[in-house]
């Protein structure tokens, strides 16, 4: 069928597109941005040692930050690109030739899902080495956690094709980007306790996939007692799963039709416009 | 003269009746008509805000059209599957995109969207390195398409349009920002496009100059309407035929417009006054002057156009 065909060329162009991605040093500064902030956050707070769990402070949030950073890139990532890419004429490119949105929407979810890879060495590569921080479930902890990945990146990767569908332009697209993402990160209690909040956003909180991811990487990767830190006390593993699925879900059919709206949207005429506002800084 | 007399035995694959298009209260197209025949260059020529763009995106399937019919290669392009589109080439004026990828390697992504579209007659897609070769870009395959200047980008952006070895191939402006030599290169491949490839092309163009050199037949957009249709010698026979003669007699300037100057001119001559002529001039409008002539003639007759140009 000539949609799966569109499809498998997509997935190339995904793949090439990481290729790239990964050679260009405008992405792997980035990279090393991301390891230097993680790194330098676990060095400044390696020594303490939170007794309620036996465990120094790089090993207890090394599940959160996997969780957090991650979401950036997933949110971040194609809401930047697919802004972009409205705007510079890769998405009309694309329209001209058959099935070529299929190929671009399926390329975006390779890039970006694949990104989780260097994103994950940066993190895990230091964290082991400098602050001995990884899975205190062994190797049954990594898959569980390789699992939730898979999860939580589907549940949030739509989030970010829908930012990047809906924002006017790629200028704006860091602020609306950030705004959604950083009152997420705000209320899933990942730099302060939900507790900290009033009722009404911690039942917010609650019901978005990071708090949940979040969750689910530290029932992964932490051991058992760890669950006294959470918000409630314990593991609520079932309920992470059925909230990660119902997030990819819900945000993909709404990511589909935000894209086909985009890709109908698309005109020479309308991406002329955009280079001639885009030389116009100052308005 | 209509084009049907011309090549009877042809099929239309491009035809349009009556299209409208209408932004808010500014018709901008207000009853086009055309045809354009198989194997045939067209250009549509007219000056900016003219609705050039908006009639080529509405046959490209991109725009949705206000009234009128359209059919291009058989079928209505609001309603297009990715057949057709397999079957219809778009040269569009690229900016940044695709700024890591190299020459070929896009060349070779965007072919391979037209391989389960390949046809005996046609086969889809066409060798990258052959089209890079042909747009004069083979010492520039591998480099980043950033690195391009814009006469490069601007080839490729034709050796993308043409990778699926199109019927019909739309180029809006394509030679924008092309210096003159950049600008006869990209004739020459529009020409051999043409000749050797059977490929039907429909271009817009500000141009007069291009669209003499480019095409078999002009059509001219203005005011909302096409309002001449012909090749160059046709347009040059029917919208120059009056010529100005003026002289000067018994200290008077005279000044004679007259379809037959010739003729004209040897009575005036051989006439009682004759040997007082002097300061003899015979003049004919050149092509552009009467093209920018026909232009202004017809966009004061839309007066609502005027507020947007």
């Amino acid at each position: 069928m000539s949609v799966m065909r569109a499809a498998a060329v997509g997935v190339k162009r995904g793949w090439h597109e990481q290729v790239l991605s990964l050679r260009s040093t405008q992405d792997q500064g980035f990279y090393i941005f991301m390891a230097l902030v993680t790194v330098g956050y676990m060095f400044w707070q390696r020594n303490n040692v939170v007794d309620e769990v036996g465990l120094t402070v790089p090993q207890l949030i090394l599940p959160t930050v996997i969780a957090v950073v991650i979401a950036f890139g997933i949110v971040v990532g194609p809401a930047y690109s697919i802004a972009m890419e409205r705007e510079d004429g890769t998405v009309l490119r694309l329209k001209t030739a058959p099935g070529g949105i299929v190929a671009y929407s399926v390329g975006q979810v390779v890039l970006h899902l694949t990104s989780v890879i260097p994103t994950l060495v940066i993190i895990l590569v230091p964290a082991a080495l400098i602050f001995d921080a990884g899975s205190q479930r062994g190797a049954a902890g990594w898959l569980a956690a390789s699992f939730f990945i898979v999860l939580g990146l589907l549940a949030m990767l739509p989030i970010g094709i829908i930012i990047g569908s809906l924002v006017p332009d790629v200028r704006r697209a860091g602020m609306w980007g950030m705004m959604p993402l950083l009152a997420m990160v705000a209320l899933s209690g990942i730099f302060f306790p939900l507790a900290n909040l009033w009722p009404w956003l911690q039942a917010i909180g609650q019901g978005l996939p990071l708090y949940w991811f979040g969750h689910a990487m530290r029932y992964a990767l932490l051991p058992d007692g760890a669950s006294v830190m959470e918000h409630g006390g314990e593991w609520n593993i079932a309920i992470a799963v059925v909230v990660l699925v119902a997030w990819s879900v819900v945000s993909s059919v709404i990511a589909v039709f935000l894209l086909r709206r985009v890709a109908r949207g698309q005109t020479g005429a309308a991406v002329l416009e955009s280079r001639d506002a885009a030389a116009q800084w100052v308005r | 003269m209509t084009p049907s007399e011309n090549m009877p035995q042809e099929e239309a694959v491009v035809s349009v009746r009556d299209l409208r298009m209408r932004y808010g209260d500014n018709d901008v197209l207000r009853g086009v008509d055309l045809d354009v025949w198989r194997g045939e260059v067209v250009s549509l020529l007219g000056p900016n805000g003219a609705g050039k763009t908006t009639a080529i995106e509405i046959l490209e399937g991109f725009r949705v059209r206000s009234a009128g019919e359209v059919s291009v290669l058989g079928v209505d392009p609001e309603h297009v599957d990715d057949a057709w589109r397999a079957r219809v080439g778009v040269v569009m004026q690229s900016w940044r995109d695709h700024a890591r990828w190299s020459p070929r390697d896009l060349l070779r992504h965007v072919g391979a969207l037209y391989a389960p579209y390949s046809t005996d007659e046609r086969p889809r897609p066409r060798d990258a390195d052959e089209l890079l070769d042909i747009v004069g870009l083979s010492a520039q395959a591998d480099q980043h398409i950033r690195l391009l200047s814009g006469g490069q980008r601007r080839r490729l952006d034709l050796a993308i349009g043409i990778v699926g070895t199109p019927e019909v191939l739309f180029l809006d402006e394509p030679t924008v920002g092309l210096d003159p030599e950049a600008r006869r290169d990209f004739h020459d491949l529009v020409h051999t496009l043409s000749d050797v490839h059977d490929t039907t092309i429909l271009l817009t163009t500000h141009d007069l100059d291009e669209a003499d050199k480019l095409s078999d037949r002009i059509l001219i957009l203005a005011g909302g309407h096409i309002v001449a249709d012909g090749s160059a010698d046709d347009l040059s026979r029917e919208l120059q035929r009056e010529a100005q003669v003026r002289w000067t007699a018994l200290g008077s300037r005279h000044v004679h417009s007259t379809f037959e100057p010739t003729q004209f001119v040897r009575d005036l001559l051989a006439g009682p006054d004759g040997d007082d002529v002097t300061d003899l001039l015979v003049s004919r409008p050149t092509l552009e002057e009467t093209y920018l002539t026909l232009v202004r003639t017809h966009e004061q007759d839309a007066p609502e156009l005027e507020v947007v140009t």
